[in-house]
C-alpha cells in the first residue's frame, strides 16, 4: 500500500511523537528548546522542589533577551528585580550545564535572533519557548511555537510536551509583492484578513511565490507573527535560499554530517494531494503597505486607507469603540499624515540586518524629525555588528539617530524603553495591545520601511512616496 | 505545582463582556520579574483596574462589589497574545477557578489546564445568556460539573455540555499534572531520543 500524501507539518509533527493518549494529547518530543529570563526561574523552581535533573541539558539553549536595558549594558542593571532574574537564568544555567549566553556574551540577543543566526535551528526540527513568537523557527520548516512555564518544566525534566495536534491551514500567497511592500505587510495584511483569532486551532503553513522568493529574515518575520491571528505557529518549506543560510553557521552540520542532513532536509515538503482542513489565496498585488489602527494585530489596513466602520468589522461595537478611543482616533480617519511620536525598530519580528537596511534605505540623505524620539534596537550583536560593518551606523548618525544594544526593548517595555502615556509610536514589532509599550502607550504596527518614512517626516507617511 | 482538584463548582461570577482581552491585559509585561510564583493575582487586570497612582478604577469590575465569585466569564478570544503563564497564575491567585467564553487562544488555554483552572468554551448564545443572567442579578450562581462537562445557569436551569479531552479531565479531577505521567515514562523518551536527528 502506497503512503498517504503529507503535508509537511504532518511530516515533522508525526516524526516527533513519542506516545499517542487515547483522547488526549500526544506525548510530543523536543529537539531544541530556548529559554530566556522571565519565563523560566518558576519552572526551574519546579524541578527543585520535585527533586527533578534536568535530562538533556546540550538540548536547551539559554539567552537573556526580555528584560535587559538596551544602553550601558556593561553597567549593573539598575532595576534590582531586572537584575535578580537575569542572575536566575546565569545561575540556573550554570547549575544543570545548559549553554547560556548572558549580557555582555557576543553571541547574546533576541533569543528568535540569535537561534538562527548561529545555526541552533534547523529544518525538520521542533523548537519550544516560554515565549509565543518562538513561531519565528518556522521559517526554516521546524514546528515551532510557544509554550507556558508548567510546559517549559516538562521539557527540562522530560524533554517532552503533551500536545494536541493542531488542525492545518494552507496560505498561498502568490504574485510578487509591490515597490515598498515587504514580509511584515504581506504578514500583516493575512492577519488583517483572518482577524487575530482567525486561525487559532490550526498550524500554517505559508506557500506561494511570495515566500518562495523571499528572505530568510523574510520569512522569519512572517512566521513570527503567525501566532498574532491564533496559530501557534507557521512554517515554510525549505529550500535552497533555507540551506544557503544555514551553511556555515557556527552550530550547522558539517561536512558528511551536512549531507546527510541536506539529504533529509530536501525531503520537507508537503506532498502533491496532501490534504489540509483550511485553505485561504491571496494575490500579492492586492497587498499595500500596511498600518495598524486599532488594540490588536488584526486591526490593521493599508496604509492609504481609512479606519473602517465598527459596521464593516462586525464583531462586538463596543470592543471597537473601546479599542478606537484607547487609540485616540474615528471611524473614517485617514492614516496617512496622522502625527506620531516615537519610532521603535528593532524585536524579533523585524530586528535582523535586512530590517535595518530598508531602514537606512529611506532615512539616508534625510534627517530625523525633530520632535521623533526614535529606538533603533538591533536583535542581537551580531546584527549590530553587521549595522556597523555595512555602513548603516553612519547613515543613521547622519540623519540623527543612535543605534541602541540588543534586546526585546519596547517590544513588550519591561525594561526602561516605556512609550509614555498617550504618544503615538509608529513600531516594528509585533502587539499593537492596550500598554503593550508602556502604560497608555498608543502603537501602530508597521513595516521598517513605514517607520522610517514617519522617522523622518514625523507623520504617518506612505513610504512609497520616499523611494526613489 | 501541585493544584485543587476540580469537580463541581458552584459560584456566582465576575462578567468581562469585553472581546479579544489578551494576556497584557491581564498581567502587563513590568509585573513579569518575579522569580517566583507568588502574589500575581494583586495585578491582575493591573492597567484596567488601577489608575496611575494605583487608586482603584470605580468603573472596572473587579472594583465593584456586587460581583465576587470563582468564575470568571469574558468576551470571545480571551487570553491571546503573550504565552505568559503568569497570566493564568493571576487568574488563579485572584481566585478564580473557572473561565467561561465563546472561544480561548490556545496558549492561554493549555496554561489553564496545566495549573487547575478550567476553561470552559460555550456558544455565543450561551455566553450572552450568563452575561443577563450575571448582570440581571450579580447574586446568579454558576454551576460548572466537570465530571458530566455541563455549565449551568442555576436561576434559568439553562445548560450546555462543554468539551474537554479524557486525559485532562482525568488529571483535573485528580489533580495530577503532565510533568507526574512525563516523568512514569522517561524510559520510552529515552529510546526515542537515542534514534532522533537531533
Amino acid at each position: 500500500m502506497s503512503q498517504q500524501p503529507a503535508t509537511l507539518f504532518d511530516k515533522v509533527w508525526d516524526a516527533h511523537v513519542v506516545r499517542k493518549i487515547e483522547d488526549g494529547p500526544d506525548v510530543f518530543f523536543i529537539d531544541r528548546h530556548f529559554i530566556h529570563e522571565v519565563t523560566s526561574p518558576v519552572a526551574f523552581l519546579g524541578l527543585e522542589n520535585r527533586k527533578l535533573q534536568v535530562m538533556f541539558p546540550n538540548k536547551t539553549f539559554a539567552t537573556a533577551d526580555h528584560n535587559t536595558p538596551t544602553i550601558n549594558q556593561h553597567l549593573p542593571v539598575q532595576d534590582p528585580l531586572s537584575a535578580n532574574q537575569l542572575k536566575a537564568l546565569e545561575t540556573n544555567s550554570a547549575k544543570y550545564g545548559i549553554s547560556h549566553w548572558g549580557l555582555g556574551n557576543p553571541k547574546n540577543g533576541i533569543v528568535h535572533v540569535v537561534g538562527p543566526e548561529n545555526g541552533i535551528t534547523l529544518p525538520g526540527m521542533t523548537i519550544v519557548c516560554g515565549d509565543s513568537h518562538t513561531s519565528t523557527h518556522g521559517a526554516f520548516g521546524a514546528i515551532a511555537f510557544g509554550i507556558g512555564t508548567s510546559e517549559v518544566e516538562m521539557v527540562l525534566s522530560s524533554q517532552c510536551i503533551m500536545q494536541p495536534k493542531p488542525k492545518k491551514m494552507l496560505i498561498n500567497v502568490n504574485g510578487k509583492l509591490g515597490k515598498g511592500v515587504t514580509p511584515k505587510d504581506a504578514v500583516l495584511y493575512i492577519i488583517a484578513q483572518l482577524t487575530a483569532a482567525g486561525a487559532t486551532g490550526y498550524f500554517i503553513e505559508y506557500a506561494g511565490q511570495v515566500f518562495r522568493e523571499m528572505s530568510m529574515e523574510g520569512r522569519m518575520t512572517v512566521c513570527n507573527m503567525s501566532i498574532e491571528m491564533g496559530a501557534r505557529g507557521g512554517m515554510i518549506a525549505p529550500d535552497e535560499t533555507t540551506f544557503a543560510y544555514i551553511k556555515g553557521r557556527e552550530k550547522a552540520p558539517q561536512g558528511e554530517a551536512w549531507d546527510t542532513a541536506l539529504a533529509y532536509w530536501k525531503t520537507l515538503k508537503t506532498d502533491e494531494g496532501a490534504a489540509f482542513d483550511v485553505v485561504y489565496n491571496y494575490d500579492a498585488a492586492d497587498i499595500e503597505p500596511q498600518i495598524t489602527y486599532g488594540t490588536n494585530p488584526g486591526m490593521g489596513i493599508g496604509i492609504s486607507q481609512r479606519i473602517p466602520t465598527a459596521e464593516v468589522v462586525g464583531g462586538s461595537k463596543a470592543s471597537y469603540e473601546k479599542s478606537l478611543d484607547y487609540m485616540g482616533f474615528h471611524e473614517n480617519d485617514a492614516m496617512i499624515g496622522k502625527k506620531i511620536d516615537y519610532v521603535f525598530i528593532g524585536s524579533c519580528t523585524n530586528g535582523r540586518i535586512e530590517d535595518f537596511r530598508a531602514f537606512a534605505s529611506i532615512v539616508k540623505g534625510r534627517k530625523k524629525a525633530d520632535h521623533v524620539t526614535a529606538w533603533i534596537v538591533p536583535g542581537s550583536h551580531i546584527v549590530e555588528a553587521q549595522i556597523r560593518e555595512e555602513g548603516i551606523f553612519d547613515i543613521l548618525t547622519e540623519a540623527g539617530f543612535q543605534l541602541r544594544q540588543p534586546g526585546c526593548s519596547a517590544c513588550l517595555a519591561m525594561n526602561d524603553d516605556k512609550i509614555p502615556a498617550g504618544k503615538y509610536a509608529v513600531s516594528t514589532s509585533n502587539r499593537n495591545f492596550e500598554g503593550r509599550q508602556g502604560p497608555g502607550a498608543r502603537t501602530l504596527l508597521a513595516s521598517p520601511l513605514v517607520a522610517a518614512a514617519a522617522a523622518v517626516t514625523g507623520v504617518v507617511t506612505d513610504p512609497r512616496d520616499l523611494i526613489a | 505545582m501541585a493544584y485543587d482538584k476540580f469537580t463541581v463548582l458552584t459560584s456566582t461570577a465576575v462578567p468581562l463582556p469585553i472581546e479579544n482581552v489578551d494576556t497584557d491585559q491581564i498581567i502587563p509585561a513590568r509585573f513579569l520579574k518575579a522569580t517566583e510564583r507568588k502574589g500575581f493575582g494583586d495585578n491582575l487586570f493591573r492597567d484596567w483596574r488601577y489608575n496611575n497612582d494605583d487608586s482603584p478604577k470605580q468603573d472596572f469590575v473587579l472594583n465593584n462589589p456586587i460581583y465576587t465569585g470563582k468564575i470568571l466569564v469574558a468576551g470571545k478570544n480571551f487570553g491571546s497574545g503573550s504565552s505568559r503563564e503568569h497570566a493564568a497564575w493571576a487568574i488563579y491567585d485572584y481566585g478564580f477557578r473557572c473561565v467561561v467564553s465563546s472561544f480561548f487562544a490556545d496558549i492561554f488555554k493549555n496554561n489553564s489546564l496545566n495549573i487547575g483552572i478550567l476553561p470552559v468554551q460555550v456558544t455565543p448564545t450561551f455566553l450572552d445568556k450568563i452575561f443577563l443572567a450575571v448582570e440581571a442579578d450579580p447574586k446568579a450562581e454558576i454551576t460548572v460539573n466537570l465530571e458530566q462537562q455541563s455549565i449551568t445557569i442555576a436561576a434559568t436551569g439553562e445548560s450546555e455540555s462543554f468539551d474537554i479531552n479524557s486525559y485532562k479531565k482525568h488529571n483535573l479531577m485528580n489533580g495530577y499534572d503532565d510533568i507526574d505521567y512525563l516523568q512514569a515514562m522517561k524510559d520510552e523518551i529515552r529510546v526515542f531520543a537515542d534514534k532522533s536527528k537531533y
